[in-house]
Order: structure tokens, then sequence, then C-alpha cells
């Protein structure tokens, strides 16, 4: 039934018959699975996020009579906060060229400033929610300001574990220089880094820009 | 409840232990006290027969801490097995409670407790029985079949495992510290919000699925990616083993859909604890929101369970028919295609939400199209037994069992895919009746034949046969005879999760189910004497060839048990069946030239993780603050810690891999 699909000539010996083992043991050198294992878990994380993103496209007009996001949003602040994670995606970026060229200082200094600009990214979000609360405008006020908290809270609460992840990795770093191991977690991080970058940008799109237009 | 006393109530108390007291203990309820008891006792006498055999260290090092994914494999099937007690025990209490509820009795089971019985069934067998014992298996087998000496990512494993192991851990302490969810096995809103679930029974239940829910999202992760990555030279996807691809498609829905269930258990608990209004009646929330979001994971939940499986009865069908997979392309597009109409199917569960007849009709038509590919492979494994030299081995048995049983049960599912039938059936027992048929039938049997298949592989003996016979038919014919009534009732019109009926016509039908409960009981003490008589006559049943149905795949070309490191060389793979194959190409085991054998190494990182988060579960049930924060710096301090580590493999020695080969060599020769 099945048609013998034609052997590799690198898996046949002299002779032309197929060999059972190869010479040299393949070899799966160590990390050789991490990106794509750490990709597919941030394909679930985005799931996560799809989640709260829909649950907020369900929720979003539901406002129980409170504040709506004309009512609350104040756009230049949230311009401003976009610009901190981008600039942060924009020097996470160059901490990974100065490690290609295997500079451990430059990749700690560009590493330190992307930690600071997460954290001015945290610091006008807490300001913002700070400001949001104080108003009445809490998680518990309507369906429309649940679903908004979750869903940027959730945003806020990956930008904090990507600070403590940067933090680690900046102290291995110190400690062991750019080794493979320290190398392949960096590319992880990256990888989460600029993610929840494109996370925020729709974020910034579906929740303060388009909830402006509602 | 008891008055408290007064210290109960004061504000120290409440710091240190929440919203636990004594009340908190279900001291007033007998069944759950003698269980108590009976479980107290069974586990003093196994710490006892550890200690007087001074196993501690061996289960330490051997298990607890291992990254071998054969141990954790049957790590997996243990602690499926032991919840598969509990959760049969659940089982049969609600058949007797329906049996004896008539002419005004109230059975022996009050209300909260059997509400509680009915979500703990549920939960239990979907989470902590199919869920580990699928992931044992596709553990234990997986990187066999491809080839490969580990997974990609061996701590994770055991971290899966200890996590899934936590989670059960949780939902069990809820049987005797407070109370178990009372919701039904969703735990739907509005009845699972604050206001109707005031108790601890909910947030058991969402921090018991919470945290196996991690482990098996990891485990998902990591079998992708072991499948991608690690499979032996020549291996093309076309040229997988069909339980290898059939396990692919179920981590993929892993992986998409696991999350979904993370995301609305969090805001379920967000509901909960700090008062949001998603899913509330009132400030804006809508309870079929997550009604909606929890069959989007739902349903391909049950594609994750069934999958695997049809991947077992795909190499059973083959190696005890003596023949080739008959349509192996055709049965992976078909598992291909089931794994994607699974997401396009939820709704089925809930016709009667009211979306209207444009809504319903396509959740109704893609359900039914379903059938064809699930059509497609039922014919698949009857062609390939067609002209087959077929032989009745136990696995065989089980296979066969599942198709008739299957089909029945699809084709009741296929009547609820109907809308308009639906609106009648909604709810009733003949669901009940559909779904364990198509879950027992499939799921269940399907463990039980790759539990007889790949024992023998696993401890190198094959289990015995006179009581694996008599467990399969008690087994199949209590089915039967358990659930056949229940569609009749069904039909008849009676709901689900009722604990007393007025209708005495109807006592006979729920008389006959618990008799059908009471055969599968005695099935399933057949099983467990079927493995210790085996056990004990081990020397007999003893698989010296490695390879003792005549296997087709790769996991048949090693010793049984197999080594640490599975393979001493990696195999090259020329076509699909690859031992059957060599098999047939004269292969000859290497019998020089060994090498050092690069392996990851142990760690009790896992363990240790998976520990403090039933103390962060714990802490959260019960308002214990304190005890959360601290388990939760905890966890982050570990996770951290656990980085700092680079040294994480080792080589077995040359010597070692030369002597255990050595052993084989000389174990074959006495086959002569």
């Amino acid at each position: 039934m099945a048609t013998r699909s034609k052997i590799d000539p690198a898996f046949l010996d002299q002779d032309g018959k197929p060999l059972f083992h190869l010479g040299e043991e393949p070899h799966h050198p160590e990390g050789s699975s991490t990106s794509l294992g750490f990709w597919i878990y941030l394909m679930s994380d985005c799931l996560i996020f799809a989640c709260l993103f829909a649950t907020y496209a369900v929720l979003s007009g539901s406002y129980a009579a409170g504040p709506g996001p004309r009512d609350l949003f104040d756009l230049n602040l949230v311009a401003l906060n976009t610009a901190m994670l981008l600039f942060s995606s924009i020097t996470y970026g160059f901490a990974m060229l100065s490690m290609e060229k295997n500079k451990v200082a430059a990749t700690q200094g560009w590493l330190a400033i992307t930690g600071l600009f997460g954290l001015a990214f945290l610091g006008i979000e807490l300001y913002e929610f700070a400001h949001l609360i104080h108003e009445g405008a809490t998680p518990q006020r309507s369906g429309f300001l649940s679903a908004f908290f979750a869903l940027v809270g959730t945003h806020g609460l990956h930008v904090t574990f990507g600070i403590i992840w940067l933090v680690t990795l900046m102290v291995q770093v110190a400690k062991k220089g750019l080794i493979p191991a320290n190398q392949r977690r960096l590319m992880c991080l990256s990888m989460f880094w600029h993610f929840l970058d494109v996370i925020w940008i729709g974020v910034f799109t579906f929740v303060y820009l388009m909830g402006m237009l509602r | 409840m008891s008055p408290h006393p007064a210290s109960e109530n004061s504000g120290i108390w409440k710091l240190i232990f929440g919203r636990l007291d004594w009340s908190s203990l279900p001291l007033h309820e007998p069944i759950v006290v003698g269980t108590f008891l009976m479980v107290a006792l069974g586990g003093a006498v196994v710490f006892g027969l550890v200690t007087k055999y001074k196993l501690w260290g061996t289960l330490w090092n051997d298990w607890f801490t291992t990254v071998d994914h054969k141990r954790i494999g049957i790590m997996y099937m243990i602690l499926g097995l032991i919840m598969f007690l509990r959760g049969f025990a659940d089982a049969i209490m609600m058949r007797l409670q329906q049996a004896m509820a008539f002419d005004g009795s109230e059975g022996y089971l009050n209300a909260h407790h059997y509400d509680q019985i009915f979500t703990a069934h549920g939960v239990i067998m979907i989470f902590f029985v199919a869920m580990p014992m699928i992931t044992g298996i596709m553990n234990y087998i997986v990187p066999l079949q491809i080839g490969a000496r580990d997974v990609s990512f061996p701590f994770l494993n055991n971290f899966s495992f200890w996590m899934t192991t936590a989670g059960a851990i949780i939902v069990m302490m809820s049987l005797f510290v407070g109370e178990f969810a009372r919701t039904g096995w969703l735990a739907y809103p509005p009845l699972s919000g604050i206001a109707y679930s005031p108790g601890v029974g909910v947030d058991y239940y969402i921090w018991g699925l919470q945290i196996a829910g991690i482990g098996t999202l990891l485990s998902g992760v990591n079998l992708i990616a072991t499948i991608v990555k690690m499979r032996a030279p020549g291996m093309t996807m076309m040229k997988m083993p069909i339980f290898t691809w059939t396990s692919l498609c179920a981590n993929v829905l892993i992986v998409a859909a696991f999350p979904v269930l993370t995301a609305v258990l969090a805001l379920l608990s967000l509901d909960r604890y700090i008062g949001t209004a998603f899913f509330t009646n009132d400030m804006g929330g809508n309870p079929m929101m997550y009604v909606n979001l929890i069959w989007i994971w739902g349903h391909p939940e049950v594609y994750i369970l069934i999958l695997p499986l049809f991947g077992v009865f795909s190499e059973v069908t083959s190696t005890f028919s003596s023949k080739r997979l008959f349509g192996y392309s055709s049965m992976v597009y078909a598992t291909i295609v089931i794994a994607l109409l699974s997401y396009l199917v939820w709704l089925h569960h809930f016709f009667t939400m009211g979306s209207g007849a444009s809504v319903n009709s396509f959740f109704g038509i893609t359900t039914m199209v379903i059938s064809i590919p699930t059509g497609a492979k039922l014919f698949n494994w009857l062609f390939t037994m067609y002209r087959g030299r077929i032989r009745y081995e136990l696995p065989m048995m089980w296979t066969v069992a599942f198709m008739l049983t299957f089909t029945v049960g699809g084709m009741t599912g296929v009547l609820l895919a109907v809308p308009p039938a639906d609106f009648v059936l909604h709810n009733s027992l003949f669901l009940i009746a559909h779904f364990h048929n198509v879950i027992i039938g499939g799921v269940l049997f399907g463990l039980f034949a790759a539990i007889n298949y790949w024992w023998p592989k696993a401890f190198g003996y094959r289990l015995e046969t006179t009581w694996g016979k008599r467990s399969f038919w008690l087994w199949v014919v209590g089915f039967w005879t358990a659930f056949m009534p229940l569609y009749v009732l069904g039909l008849m019109g009676v709901t689900r999760r009722m604990r007393v009926f007025d209708d005495p016509s109807l006592q006979i039908w729920f008389q006959i189910a618990a008799l059908g409960a009471v055969m599968i009981a005695a099935g399933i003490a057949c099983m467990f004497i079927q493995f210790a008589v085996s056990i004990k006559n081990r020397d007999q049943l003893r698989d010296t060839t490695g390879d003792p149905w005549d296997g087709r795949t790769l996991e048949w070309a090693t010793s049984s048990p197999p080594p640490d490191y599975n393979f001493a060389f990696t195999p090259v793979i020329h076509d699909g069946d690859a031992w059957a194959d060599m098999k047939k190409r004269g292969y000859q085991r290497p019998l020089t030239g060994y090498k050092a054998i690069h392996m990851p190494s142990n760690t009790a990182t896992g363990l240790i993780i998976a520990g403090l988060s039933v103390a962060f579960s714990f802490g959260m049930i019960w308002y214990i603050w304190w005890l959360a924060g601290l388990s939760f710096v905890g966890i982050l301090a570990v996770a951290i810690g656990h980085t700092f580590n680079y040294k994480r493999d080792f080589y077995i020695p040359q010597d070692v891999v030369e002597r255990t080969e050595g052993e084989r060599s000389a174990l074959l020769a006495t086959q002569g």
C-alpha cells in the first residue's frame, strides 16, 4: 500500500546497504530545543492574553452606570508609557548586538538601561492605576473596569517578572560571562521582552485608542 | 455550623489561621471520618513498610528526583491509578445513592456531601486520572518510539509531574480539611461565585486545577519540542509511529487549550477574591462568558484525552494483526483534522444558551463533521485487521471492545449534536451516558490496552492473562450494564446530578446501573489482582527479548526494561514501522564500540517548588495570607536559585554501558 520512500544516501554504507546506526552518534547539543520550547511557551502565554482581550471586548461596554474610557484615560500619559516600553525594546536589541560581539560591559550596560525603562513603564502604570482607583474607578466598579485592570495588570505583572529575570541574568552574566548558556537565556528573555512589547501595542490600540473613540 | 469558641474568632486567630478553625474538619460526617481513618491507616502502613525495608533512599534518588522520562512516566501512572480509586469510590457512592433514594427515602448521602461527590468525581477523573495516565504513557513511550535518550527538557518533566501531583494533593486535602466545590466539575458562575459558594470548596477547585494546569502545560511544551527536535536520524514526520503523531497533536492541543483554562479560572478567582465583575449577575458581568471560555478549553480537552489513545489502538491493531497499519497517512490527516475541528465545536455544550438558530446550526454541523475523520480511523483499524493474522491478546481484546463501545458512544454524540434534539436531551442522563460511553469506552479502554501492551516494556515481564481476562469481561459487561439504563432514563427526561427521586417507575433502571457499577468494581479488583499476580510470578512471565509481541516500532528494539540511556546506539530509520523494517533487513545488534553517554542529572527542585505550591495554595484557600506570601517568595527563590546551577548533566561511563549491554547480550543468548 504505502510506497517505499527512497533512502537518504547518507544512511547507506559503501555497498549501498542501509545502515542501522551511524558511525558518529547524532548529538543533540545542550539547549538545542530551548528556543523552540520557549517559543511554544510564549504562544501559550499569548493565548492567555487572547482570552483577556476577548474578555475585554465582551465587557468593554459594560460600564454599569460607571465611568467609561473617555472619562478615565489620559492619552498623553499612555503615550509616554508606550514610549518607555518601546525604548526598552530598542535598548534590549542593543544589548543583544553587544552580546553577539561578546562585549560583556556593553551588554550589561544596555540591559541595565532596559531595566530602567521597564521600571519607568511600571511606575507610570502604577501611577495611572492609583489615579483611577482614587477617582473611584476600581476593578470592582464595573465589568469594563474589571476587564481593563485584568488585561493591563496582567501585562504589567509580566513586565515585573521580566525585570526580576533581567536582574537575575545580569548577576549571572557578571558571574559567568557570556557563556553559551547565558547567551541562550538572554535570547529567551529577548523574545519575552519583545513579546510583551507586541502585546502592549495591542493594548494601546484596542484599549486606549479605540476606547477614546467609543 | 457549630458555634465557634470565642478565641477562634479573635483577630490573632484570623491572622494566623485565616478562616480555618475546628469546624472546618468534617467530624460530623461519619463517611468522611471513616475514609480518613482508612487513608491514614494505609498511609501509615506504606510509610512503615518503606522505612522497614529502608527504601527512602531509593525512592528519593531513583524516583522522586529522577529526570528519566521512563521513571516519571511510571510515577504518572501510579498517580493516575491511585486517584482512579478515589474517583471510582465517588462514582459507586453516587450509583448507590441514586438506586436507594426513592419512595421518600433520602438515601444515605446528604445534599452537602452528595454535591461535593459528583463534583469531585468529574474533576478527579478528568484532571487526575485521565490526564496523568495519558501523560504518563506519552512520557514513557514517545522518546523510545523516536529513538531519543530523554525528552528535550528533563528537569521540566520532573517539575511537571510534581505540579500535577501537587494539584492532586490539594484536591485530596479538601476531603478532610474543609469541603470541595458543590458546583459540578466546571464550576459555572454565578453558582461558583462568592455569593453562592462562600466556602472554601471552589477555592480548592481553582487552586488544584491551576497548579496541576502548570504541570500539564509545561509537559505539553516539553513533548512537542521532543517530538520536533529529538527524532532519530531518518525519521521524517511521515515515518513517525502513529502513537507519536497522535501524541504530538494532543500536546499541541494542550498548549493551545490549557492557557484558556488558566485565564478563565484566574478571572473567576478575581471575582471571588477581590470582587471584580467578570461573571457576576450585576455590575456588568456576564456569566455566559465563563461558560464560553471554559468550553473553549473543555472541548479540545476531550480530544487531548482521546487522541493519544487512538494512537494506542493503532499500534495495538497493527502489531496484533502482524500488519502495517492500513492507511497510515489518512490516519495522520484524520488526527490533524480532528485536532483542528476540536476548536470549532465548543458551543454544542450549551445550545440552550439561546445563541439563535444560525450559531447553533454552525456548531451542530461542525460537531457532526468530526465524526467523519473519526469514522475514517475506525475503518482504518478494521481494514488493518482484515486478512491479518489477529492474535487476541489482552491489548487486542481491549481494542475490539473499544471499537464496539466507542462507535455507539460516537453515534449518540451525533444525536446530541442536532440542536433541536439537544434542547430535549441537554443536561439529561442521556448526555451522561454519552460521554461516559466515549470516555470509558475510548480513554479508559485505551489506557487498559496500553497498560497491557507496554507493561512488559516497562517492567520486563508480561501481565498475567487469566485475571486480565476476568477484569476485561467484568469491565465491558459492567460498563454496558451501568450506562445503557442511563440512556433510557435520559430519554425519559431524567436530569443529571439528582439526589432523590419521586417517580418509583424509574428505580429499576438505577438499580440496574448500580449493578453495573458493582461489576465494574469487581473488574477493577481483578485488575489489581492481575498486577499482584504478575509481580509475584514475574519469573515465569519474564520477557528476555525486549520484543514480546513481535512489535513494529522502536520501543521494542531495546531491552525490557530499557536501560537509562534507552539506546546504546541511536538507530537510523529508513521506513515507518522502523523496528519491523530492521527485523526484516536482518538487523544485528552491535556488540562493540560503546561510548560514554551524555545524560541529564537528577534534581529535587521540582519536588520542592511543587511542595511550596501546595503551601501557597493552602494559604490562598484558607485566607492565611502570611503562608501564601512566604511560599510565593519561596517559590521564586528556589526557581531563581535553580538557574544558578549550570552543571545539569553527566556521562554514563563507557564501561557501565558495556556492562549493561553485555548483560543484555547474555540474556538474548539464552533465547538460542
